[in-house]
C-alpha cells in the first residue's frame, strides 16, 4: 500500500472531461480543495464565488434548477455551519443535484476549532433529501464522484485531500449504501469511517494475533443508513459493537449504528470512539488523533474494555503494523 | 416604449385597472380573514401590474388556472411534483422568468395573477387554507412561484444562479426579481449583488419596493440601508430610482436592462397608497390585524368607498 497525492485534483479533471454541465464552484479555496487542475483545464466551467458561501449555496441551487451540476468545493465547516439555511431551503428542500465537497473533516486540519467540522454529519443528516458520503482512502476519493453523481438529489461528501493512502483495491469502487468488509470475525463488530478506517486497520491484525476476531466494516454512506450488511454485522457480534469516527459521537456513525440497533431490537453493547462532545484545537493530525483517542491505540483500549482484558500492546508495535503506510513521512496538512 | 400615444394610454389604463384590482382583492381578503399583508399590496400594486402587463415576456395561459391542492414536498418519491411556475406560462429560451423574493408578498402576487387572467378568482379563496398550495407565505409550489424564497435573502442568489445558467445557454429570456427594501439589511443580498456584477449578469433586473417599512416599523428606525442607490451602484448594479406608483417610469426603468450591469430599480412607494385609512397605523404596517369589531367596520367602510 502506498500514499498518493492530489488524488481528487487529477481524478476530477479526468472525470469531468466529457461532462459539460458539471461546474466547479470555489469560495477562494481553489488549490486548498484541489480544483486547481479543473480550473486550468476547463476555465469556462470554473466559477469563482469569493468568500461568500451563503450566496454560493443558493446560487448553486439556481444553477442546478436549470440543468447544471454545481460541484461546490470548500472546507466542510464553511458548507454546513456558514450556509445551513441556504442548503436547507435553496438546495435540499427542492432536492437539487448540488454536490457539496467538504474538505478537512474533523481533526484533519490544523486550523483549530474554526476550521474543524466535528458535527457536520449530525446536522446534515437531519436534512430531508440529503445523501451523505465519506471517503476513507484514495479509491473512495476516485470513485465517490460516480456514486454521488448517480443521485438525483443533493449530496454532501466528507472529502480527503493531500496525501492519501490507498487502502482498498483500485478496481473496487465505493458503492452507495454498501459497507466494505475489511476483516471477518465473531467476537466484536467494528464500524469505522473516514480516516479512522486506516487507524483501525493498524490495530485489527495485532488484535487478531491476540486471539480477538473482529468483523470490520468500512462505512462510506452515512445517509441513508440502512445497509443490510451493517444490520447483519451488528447481529453477529458476540461481545459488542465498536464505532470509530472522525466526528462527534453525537449524531454521526455511532448514532446511526445505535439507531439501527435500537430499531432492530438488537441489545448489543456499543462503544463509540470519536470526539466525546468536545471542541478541538489546532495541532497536527497525529497529535490530535492521539490526544482525542481516535487512533489505533484508542481502538485497542476499547476492545480491552469490552473484553475486560489487557494485551500490553505498545505504540511501537502499532507503528510497525504492516497493514497501512505510515503518515509520519507525509507533509503535514497546510491550509 | 413602443406605440403611439393611444397605445401608451391603453397599456397604462390596463396597469391602473390591474393595480386597483390587486389592492381591492387584497383588501377584501384582509376584511374577510380579519388580517393580512395589506400595506404590501398598496405599495407594490403598480410594480406587479407593470411587470405582468407591460415588462415581462411571459407565455400566456390557456385560461385562468385553478390552483392544484398542495401536492407534497419535493422528494425522490414524489414523482408528480411541480412548482407553481406554470402560472407564469410555459418556459422557453425567449420567455422571461419572474421570482418573488419576499414571500410575505404572496397574496399580492396571487391577486396580480387573478387580475392578469392567469389564476381563477376562486383560487384566492383557497388562501391560507389547510391542504391548499395558495399559502400565506408562499413556497415554490404556490401559484406564480418556483423557488424557496421565504427565508429572506435567498431569492436573489437563486435567481442569479438561474440568470447565469440562462446566459451560459445563450437564452434571450430575462430574469426579473421582486424584492423588498428590508432585504438590503441582509448580508447574503450584498454577496449576491457582488457576484451578479462580477459575473456580468446583465440579464437580470430587480424591482425593489422601497416602501420604507418592515416588521418592527420604519426601515430607518430598525437598521439604516441608505444611501441605497449609492450602495447598489458601488456594488456594480445599474441603478434607476423611480416613483413606484408611476407606470410609465417603471416601464422605462425596466427597458434599461441588458446594459452590461445587473439592473436595480428602486421604486419609492407609499404603504397606504390607494387606501388612506392605513396611514393611521404608521409605523406598524407589516401585518394588518383588527383589534376590535369597531375597527374592522371602519376598514370595511373605507375599503368599500375606496373601491366603489
Amino acid at each position: 500500500m502506498k500514499l498518493l497525492s492530489k488524488v481528487h485534483a487529477k481524478n476530477l479533471m479526468r472525470w469531468a472531461k466529457d461532462k459539460p454541465n458539471v461546474l466547479a464552484l470555489s469560495a477562494d479555496l481553489t488549490s486548498s480543495t484541489e480544483i486547481d487542475l479543473f480550473r486550468d483545464a476547463y476555465p469556462d466551467r470554473f466559477i469563482s464565488m469569493g468568500i461568500a458561501e451563503q450566496n454560493m449555496m443558493s446560487f448553486a441551487g439556481g444553477l442546478a434548477r436549470e440543468g447544471f451540476f454545481p460541484f461546490v468545493h470548500t472546507f466542510a465547516v464553511f458548507i454546513y455551519r456558514r450556509a445551513y439555511d441556504q442548503i436547507a431551503m435553496s438546495v435540499s428542500y427542492p432536492n437539487l443535484p448540488v454536490r457539496m465537497f467538504g474538505f478537512l473533516p474533523g481533526i484533519t486540519t490544523p486550523g483549530g476549532a474554526t476550521h474543524q467540522a466535528i458535527e457536520d454529519i449530525a446536522v446534515m443528516r437531519a436534512l430531508p433529501n440529503m445523501t451523505i458520503l465519506e471517503c476513507g482512502d484514495a479509491t473512495d476519493v476516485e470513485t465517490v464522484l460516480d456514486a454521488a453523481h448517480s443521485l438525483r438529489g443533493p449530496v454532501y461528501v466528507r472529502m480527503l485531500r493531500g496525501e492519501i493512502p490507498r487502502l482498498f483495491p483500485q478496481n473496487e469502487p465505493l458503492v452507495l449504501n454498501t459497507a466494505r468488509q475489511l476483516s471477518n470475525g465473531g467476537d466484536i463488530t467494528l464500524f469505522s469511517s473516514g480516516i479512522c478506517t486506516e487507524e483501525a486497520m493498524r490495530a485489527t491484525p495485532l488484535l487478531r494475533e491476540k486471539g480477538v476476531s473482529i468483523k470490520h466494516l468500512h462505512v462510506s454512506t452515512l445517509k441513508p443508513f440502512n445497509d443490510p450488511l451493517v444490520t447483519e454485522a451488528i447481529a453477529s457480534a458476540k461481545h459488542g459493537v465498536i464505532t470509530m469516527e472522525n466526528h462527534s459521537v453525537i449524531g454521526g456513525l455511532g448514532t446511526c449504528v445505535a439507531e439501527v440497533m435500537a430499531a432492530g431490537g438488537m441489545g448489543k453493547k456499543l462503544v463509540k470512539i470519536g470526539l466525546q462532545d468536545t471542541y478541538v484545537h489546532g495541532a497536527s493530525r497525529a497529535y490530535l488523533m492521539k490526544e482525542y483517542n481516535l487512533d489505533a491505540m484508542a481502538l485497542i483500549a476499547a476492545v480491552e474494555r469490552m473484553l475486560d482484558t489487557r494485551f500490553g500492546l505498545t505504540g511501537d508495535e502499532i507503528a510497525a503494523s504492516p497493514a497501512v503506510p505510515r503518515h509520519s513521512d507525509a507533509r503535514p496538512e497546510a491550509l | 416604449m413602443a406605440g403611439g400615444k393611444d397605445a401608451k394610454e391603453l397599456w397604462q389604463q390596463d396597469v391602473r385597472r390591474i393595480a386597483r384590482g390587486i389592492r381591492r382583492r387584497v383588501a377584501e381578503h384582509v376584511l374577510l380573514n380579519g388580517g393580512g399583508y395589506l400595506s404590501q399590496a398598496c405599495s407594490s400594486a403598480e410594480i406587479f401590474s407593470v411587470l405582468y402587463a407591460r415588462v415581462m415576456n411571459l407565455a400566456p395561459v390557456e385560461k385562468p388556472l385553478v390552483p392544484a391542492p398542495f401536492g407534497g414536498v419535493p422528494s425522490e418519491k414524489n414523482l408528480s411534483y411541480r412548482t407553481g411556475g406554470y402560472f407564469n406560462g410555459a418556459p422557453s429560451a425567449g420567455a422571461d422568468r419572474f421570482f418573488l423574493s419576499p414571500s410575505q408578498y404572496s397574496l399580492v402576487l396571487y391577486a396580480a395573477l387573478v387580475e392578469t387572467g392567469r389564476m381563477a378568482p376562486e383560487g384566492l379563496l383557497q388562501f391560507n387554507g389547510d391542504g391548499s398550495s395558495v399559502e400565506m407565505i408562499g413556497a415554490e409550489h404556490s401559484p406564480g412561484m418556483e423557488i424557496m424564497s421565504g427565508s429572506l435573502g435567498q431569492g436573489i442568489s437563486q435567481a442569479a444562479g438561474i440568470a447565469m445558467a440562462r446566459k451560459r445557454r445563450g437564452e434571450s429570456g430575462r430574469v426579473w426579481l421582486f424584492m423588498s427594501d428590508g432585504e438590503f439589511q441582509i448580508g447574503q443580498t450584498w454577496e449576491a449583488l457582488q457576484a451578479m456584477a462580477w459575473h456580468n449578469l446583465d440579464n437580470m433586473g430587480i424591482f425593489i419596493d422601497a416602501n420604507g417599512y418592515q416588521c418592527d416599523g420604519s426601515v430607518a428606525s430598525v437598521m439604516n440601508i441608505e444611501p441605497l442607490d449609492r450602495r447598489l451602484d458601488a456594488f456594480g448594479a445599474a441603478v434607476v430610482k423611480v416613483n413606484g406608483h408611476d407606470a410609465d417610469a417603471l416601464a422605462e426603468a425596466a427597458a434599461q436592462i441588458g446594459g452590461g450591469r445587473p439592473l436595480a430599480v428602486i421604486c419609492a412607494t407609499c404603504p397606504w397608497q390607494g387606501l388612506e385609512i392605513l396611514k393611521e397605523r404608521d409605523p406598524r404596517f407589516h401585518y394588518v390585524r383588527f383589534s376590535s369589531e369597531e375597527e374592522r367596520l371602519r376598514y370595511k367602510q373605507a375599503i368599500s368607498s375606496a373601491f366603489q
